[in-house]
């Protein structure tokens, strides 16, 4: 199996509380390369989060299963040690960046970006240079000593990523990180998300309701589409790779990003008039 | 535009502004515009002690049922040296605060865990449930008798009875402080690679501080009312039992003392938790 996020036949179905079920996610199957970075967009309760929980390893698929695929099978010869692919757990191989609110308040900045490395017991000298490190790879440097609500919205979530960064994960979730942000500091983000991503050759996957953000951020794009949840239609785009280079408002200003942002926005528009009509 | 001090002592009780100030029209409703009045919390301090001076000076009343300002003040003073009913002052109130301080730290020791089980655990929580549900609405004062029955007058009862007022007051809080937490707290930690036991003690437990900050707070003020209520009920020593006394002999200088003891030790209790809790917990309110 080649490197990288492998997931089968996935089915998601809650029972709800009052009885009654809900199909979350119907046969979800696709395979992520080492270093690809996914988008995914859709109408709200199309089992975008529900996705991205089950490969973070917060939920267990009814149906299918998620395989995390590593190179590293590693350690010293002693304790050789086979890396299990099948996802049963959060682990830090996989890293998770929220939409806000995840920071820990009772901690600095610094504090919260040596939070993975302090539990693996890495001393505290090399924390505070991987802490250092992370801080310049945010655009931080000199805010290690300030308090997490110190810092605006955007900041915020900046230390979320360099904490996420600072654990070295070799996949990095993203469940609507940059939602809660002004354009202008999201467009900044944008900017800083593909640089890392361009820079430390992670695999990433990304929600947004964004569907510029998903064009820019996507070299592959999942459109999905509720009940059930599914996978309606899949993108391979250039603007990634390009974006690396070329600023995101020259690309924004071309008529093949135009035509293909108008083509995914009347999609969900006609999702979303199906679901209104459905609940009328 | 004048800094002296004489302006700013003036400023700081709410007669006068100093600087340029952003004046806001629309007063009537701004919470914020209610603050700075230092000024009238002396005025109405003075007015109480001046009616409380005429009355005494016009005899409004008899000395036994409102003695003047001064004998308060030397009684305080008698007491304070010489002592009452074989204690010195101090000896009742060290007794008093003895006892509260034990039966809150034994209330909170047994408390939070308590709640933090529950919160935690389908176990704990099911187990707890039905107990804490009969207990909590049950008031502290009812059981006074009861403790007096099984563990007589003396510090014993009295702990028990703060530590009961306290411990479901710490359990609701505690609880509350670890279910408060956004779930995306903990899955964050999990993904960093933190184990069941660093996530207690470096997420659940610092988030869960404010709430149980609010509930001690919340269980010393109980504590101490029902210490003093207790005290008066039955007991051997203590500022309660010292105002009870001097009630029966219509020593009402001295029950004034108490009183106003009474009323600055839990105001000072008050004042000195919430500096500790702005001081250890710098984060509450502004997540
Ligand atoms: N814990 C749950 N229990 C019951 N239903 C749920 C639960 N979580 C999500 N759902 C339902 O599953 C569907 C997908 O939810 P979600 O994955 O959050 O969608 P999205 O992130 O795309 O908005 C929605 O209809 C939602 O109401
Ligand atoms: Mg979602």
């Amino acid at each position: 199996m080649a490197t990288g996020l492998h997931i089968d036949k996935i089915g998601m179905i809650y029972q709800l509380p009052g009885g009654g079920e809900v199909e979350a996610l119907k046969d979800v199957s696709f395979h992520l390369d080492k270093g690809e970075i996914l988008t995914i967009l859709g109408p709200s309760g199309c089992g975008k989060t529900t996705l991205l929980n089950i490969v973070a390893g917060f939920l267990v698929p009814t149906s299918g299963t998620a395989s995390f695929y590593s190179e590293q099978i590693s350690g010293p010869s002693t304790s050789r040690q086979v890396l299990e692919p099948l996802i049963t757990g959060p682990s830090p191989e996989r890293g998770m960046v929220f939409q806000q609110g995840a920071l820990f308040e009772w901690m600095s900045v610094a504090e919260n970006i040596g939070f993975g490395p302090g539990m693996k017991g890495v001393p505290k000298n090399e924390i505070n240079t991987i802490v250092e490190q992370y801080l310049e790879t945010v655009g931080l440097q000199g805010f290690g000593n300030k308090a997490v609500y110190e810092l605006s919205g955007g900041m915020q979530q900046r230390v979320a990523l360099a904490r996420c960064l600072a654990n070295e994960p070799e996949l990095i979730l993203m469940d609507e990180p940059l939602g809660a942000l002004d354009a202008l500091t999201r467009e900044k983000m944008q900017g800083l998300i593909l640089k890392i991503w361009n820079e430390t050759g992670k695999t990433i996957a990304l929600i947004t309701h964004s569907v510029e953000e998903a064009l820019f951020l996507g070299q592959r794009v999942f459109v999905m589409a509720p009940r059930p949840g599914r996978i309606e239609k899949e993108y391979r785009l250039p603007y990634a790779q390009r974006g690396v280079n070329e600023s995101l408002r020259d690309i924004k200003m071309t008529d093949e990003f135009s035509q293909t942002r108008e083509e995914i926005l009347s999609m969900i528009w006609e999702m979303e008039e199906e679901i209104m009509g459905r609940q009328e | 535009m004048n800094n002296s001090p004489l302006h700013l002592v003036l400023a700081k009780l709410g007669i006068i502004t100093v600087g340029e100030v952003a004046r806001k029209t629309v007063t009537f409703g701004d919470p914020e515009a209610s603050k700075g009045g230092l000024i009238w919390g002396i005025v109405s301090v003075l007015l109480i002690f001046s009616i409380w001076s005429l009355a005494v000076a016009n005899e409004w009343a008899s000395a036994i049922f409102l003695p003047p300002p001064s004998e308060v003040v030397s009684q305080f003073w008698k007491i304070a040296t010489d002592g009452f009913r074989g204690s010195s002052l101090w000896e009742h109130l060290g007794i008093s605060l003895y006892r509260l301080l034990v039966g809150f730290i034994l209330g909170c020791l047994i408390g939070i865990p308590i709640g933090f089980g529950m919160a935690l655990s389908k176990v704990v929580r099911g187990f707890f449930d039905p107990i804490v549900e009969f207990m909590r609405p049950i008031p502290p004062l009812a059981l006074i008798p009861l403790s007096i029955i099984w563990m007589g007058i003396g510090n014993g009862s009295k702990i028990f009875l703060l530590f009961l007022a306290a411990l479901w007051i710490m359990v609701l809080a505690a609880r509350a402080g670890v279910e408060g937490i956004r779930l995306s707290k903990i899955h964050a930690a999990y993904t960093l690679g933190a184990s069941k036991k660093q996530v207690l003690l470096r997420v659940i437990l610092p988030n869960a501080l404010p709430e149980i900050f609010t509930g001690m707070r919340v269980a010393m003020g109980v504590c101490w009312g029902t210490l003093v209520a207790a005290e008066l009920v039955g007991a051997d020593a203590g500022i309660g039992f010292m105002i009870t006394v001097a009630g029966k002999f219509l020593e009402t200088g001295l029950v004034f003392v108490g009183i106003i003891l009474i009323g600055i030790i839990g105001a000072a209790i008050d004042v000195s938790m919430r500096k500790a809790e702005a001081l250890m917990i710098p984060w509450k309110g502004k997540v």
